[in-house]
């Protein structure tokens, strides 16, 4: 039977996130982490803590045992409270998927109690400076050398790549396989292994936050039990990941939509124009009656995306319309919300300007949005070929 | 949170579905170039419970859920939106469900599920439309009797209704202006009733359309529904019910527009090979299908909070202004997609494209859902 209501767990979940949001984020801090790049290192440990990262590892392995659906919930909440902060959080498991989904129990055992546990941050090595959204060739290599696995390449645009622990990295281990996807594998490299190195890829447009780098292999050599799920199985690995994963962007556009939201609805009551507060202007109205119907349409495709995916069933074109449509909200919510506070909009003490920067991202990593497209139209056309 | 239909549910809209499918399909475009109500078919639905399918049994109806009869309403307007508008026959029936008198449910609602009457709603008049409180037809008690005089504009089953609804200003000195409203049940064989159908609608032409001229028209006070003087308290309410109603005809439109646009996109072929061969279009086609599931969960969840009975008027305005601007929105697309054989009647998708713009019209203008939500959302300030 349809139903659109939270469980009481759930909602108890989301006031967690939030009321822990609205006690630890400062916004001066914010803006700090903004404009120095700086990762929010003691938030993110008492987030680990509370357990708000990895809450869908089972609790064996340090996590509470939620659903893809309730770890929706926290994101949307924690990036609610704040976007720059939030996304430093929610991604600080990135890539950790892999290793739960398709993972030997000593693999999840050695990694993801760390990750959940706020002793390091774990990161996905996929794109390439010559492979974004194809990921079916990859010129990063991985060669079996007895025991070990000799990995040589170039990864870029990786996000926590100078802080991470790990680095889930999608390598060619068959340079032969035809078709070449079904030549690669996912290992699990080690950021203090000889050889690996993070090198900052500076001043970013938005989630100043994170940090992202371009990774360089030389000759690193990792054993082979660090090889995650099926050799020549990893481009399927990734591709399953961001069935997974694409759900949480969207939560995490949601949430930034709702906090640029939240913040203009509360300026519009209190800006005076014209002897009235903006709010009783029919045009903002308007404006604010668009914003709230795509944020909850959002809502309900993520909601819809992740629920779908704790039934046990994998549907890309609901994850990729989850993940498309809530992230063109956020940017256009947020746009909005700069136009409406007008000059103090593009200004960083009002914050919105952040969001708006910090939103557009979505529509970019994990999958743009035209690649979503390509999912979505692949999966209602059908064969054609 | 669920997000799946019942087994039942899912048997209703196959059932709805398959008989649109095998009703509408040949009539569709004759009833449109005549402007012809379907009678017969809008009689075969009555007679398979398609029709006031959420009336309780006791009043002959079928004991539905709003959610169950609204994916009657999609299936419909899937396969053609002017068909479709038979769902329509039974507007203003919520009125009298929600607020009449037992004797008025007993009387007024039973023909209209067997298909014996068609009902209406006439709030509407050439000088107020969606400002309801600008109303000019006036009630004036005369003993046991009102009297009704004005007239009502775009009045759906204006000239086929047996009896309608009508707002009148009964209390003209109320100190409350909302106050000044009652709501009547008028036989439209009661002298002083005429109807005149109106011609020339751009899009369900297959519905009816007319003006309304009361004169002298005397009403036993029986008639009242609800109270005297909350006639527009009334209307408000029953908008909130019946616009997640538009919103279900739009996520049908929608998706039926969208079905074409992937067939013909794979029928068609250009430079060599089928159109849907270009990204250009499957991208289109994306995006369509993305607004309609979107739209189609706004609906459902202002639908599922009647059901629950915690109508939402926020969720109601975002799920009708935004199912409908979907609509047309994706019939745009899917005419485009159609090429120069979409701009020909032979194909649907034209008829499908004029039939959404009322969507965006009709039992409020998206410019009023946006009105409400504006006002629910902001609060006091």
């Amino acid at each position: 039977m349809v139903n659109f209501e939270l469980t009481d767990e759930q909602k108890d979940i989301q006031k967690a996130a939030l009321e822990f949001g609205e006690g630890e984020f400062d916004p001066d801090y914010a803006r700090q982490c903004d404009e120095n790049h700086e990762f929010p290192k003691d938030i993110w440990k008492k987030a680990c803590q509370l357990g708000f990262i990895g809450s869908y590892y089972p609790e064996e392995y340090g996590g509470g045992g939620l659903s893809v659906l309730d770890n929706a919930i926290i994101v949307e909440a924690l990036c609610r409270k704040d976007s720059t902060i939030g996304t430093a959080l929610i991604v600080s498991d990135f890539a950790s998927d892999i290793i739960l989904r398709v993972g030997t129990h000593e693999q999840k055992v050695k990694w993801l109690p760390k990750i959940a546990g706020g002793e390091m941050l774990s990161a996905g090595g996929f794109t390439e400076p010559d492979h974004g959204s194809d990921i079916t060739l990859m010129n990063t290599s991985a060669v079996k050398d007895g025991d070990e696995w000799v990995i040589n390449g170039v990864k870029t645009f990786i996000t926590n790549g100078t802080n991470a622990g790990i680095v889930v990295t999608l390598c060619q281990t068959d340079s032969n396989a035809s078709p070449t996807y079904r030549g690669q594998s996912t290992i699990v490299v080690e950021t203090d292994r000889p050889g690996f190195e993070a090198t900052d890829l500076g001043s970013k447009m938005g989630i100043r936050s994170t940090k992202t780098a371009e990774l360089s292999y030389s000759d690193v050599r990792v054993p082979a039990d660090n090889l995650v799920g099926m050799v020549g199985k990893g481009f399927y690995n990734v591709l399953e990941f961001f069935d997974e994963s694409r759900v949480e962007i969207a939560a995490q556009a949601l949430g930034i939509g709702w906090c640029a939201y939240d913040k203009t609805l509360e300026y519009v009551k209190q800006r005076r124009q014209f002897g009235k507060p903006l709010a009783a202007l029919q045009s903002v109205q308007h404006k604010l009656a668009d914003m709230a119907t795509k944020l909850e349409a959002a809502q309900l495709l993520t909601y819809k995306a992740g629920w779908n995916f704790d039934q046990g069933r994998i549907d890309p074109k609901l994850t990729s319309m989850a993940k498309f449509y809530a992230a063109r909200a956020a940017v256009e919510v947020c746009e909005e919300a700069v136009q409406i506070h007008g000059g103090y909009g593009y200004m960083s003490e009002y914050d919105v300007e952040r969001h708006y920067r910090d939103a557009r991202i979505t529509e970019i990593y994990e999958g743009t949005k035209e690649i979503q497209k390509n999912t979505i139209a692949s999966s209602i056309l059908g064969k054609f070929k | 949170m669920d997000f799946e239909l019942t087994d039942e549910q899912k048997e209703i809209k196959k059932a709805a579905r398959e008989f649109a499918e095998g009703e509408f399909t040949d009539i569709a475009m004759e009833c449109d170039r005549e402007e012809k109500f379907p009678r017969d078919v809008w009689k075969k639905a009555c007679k398979l419970g398609f029709i006031g399918a959420y009336l309780p049994e006791e009043y002959g109806g079928g004991g539905l859920g709003l959610l169950d009869s609204l994916i009657i309403a999609e299936e419909f307007f899937r396969v053609d939106p002017g068909v479709g508008m038979i769902m329509a026959t039974t507007f203003g029936s919520e009125f009298i469900f929600l607020l009449g008198k037992e004797e008025q449910k007993q009387k007024y609602l039973p023909p209209l599920i067997t298909g014996e009457t068609i009902c209406a709603a006439a709030f509407t008049e050439p000088d107020a439309g969606s400002d309801v409180q600008g109303i000019q037809t006036t009630a004036v008690k005369d003993g046991d009797e009102w009297v009704l005089n004005g007239t009502k504009m775009f009045i759906t089953n204006g000239t086929i209704a047996d009896w309608m609804i009508v707002l009148a200003k009964s209390h003209p000195d109320a100190k409350k202006d909302a106050q000044r409203f009652t709501t009547f049940i008028v036989d439209c064989k009661s002298p002083g009733f005429s109807a005149e159908k109106i011609h020339g609608k751009m899009g369900i032409r297959a519905s009816d359309t007319a003006e309304i001229v009361l004169s002298d028209v005397r009403v036993p006070k029986e008639n009242i529904v609800g109270l005297p003087k909350m006639g527009f308290y009334n209307v408000m309410q029953f908008f909130d019910v019946t616009r997640i109603g538009v919103g279900a005809q739009a996520v049908g439109l929608a998706q039926g527009a969208l079905e074409m646009a992937v067939k013909h996109a794979k029928e068609r072929k250009v430079f060599g090979r089928p159109l849907i061969y270009n990204q250009g279009i499957q991208f289109k086609l994306a995006e369509m299908a993305t607004r309609v599931e979107a739209a189609r969960n706004l609906v459902y969840k202002a639908a599922a909070l009647v059901d629950a009975m915690k109508p939402d008027a926020a969720m109601t305005s975002m799920a009708k202004w935004y199912a409908g601007e979907t609509a047309v929105y994706v019939a745009d697309e899917s005419l485009q997609v159609h090429g120069g054989y979409g701009y020909i009647d032979e194909y649907p998708i034209e008829r499908f494209y004029r039939s959404a713009k009322v969507l965006e019209i009709y039992e409020g203008s998206k410019e009023i859902e946006k009105m409400i939500i504006g006002r629910t959302i902001g609060g006091k300030y």
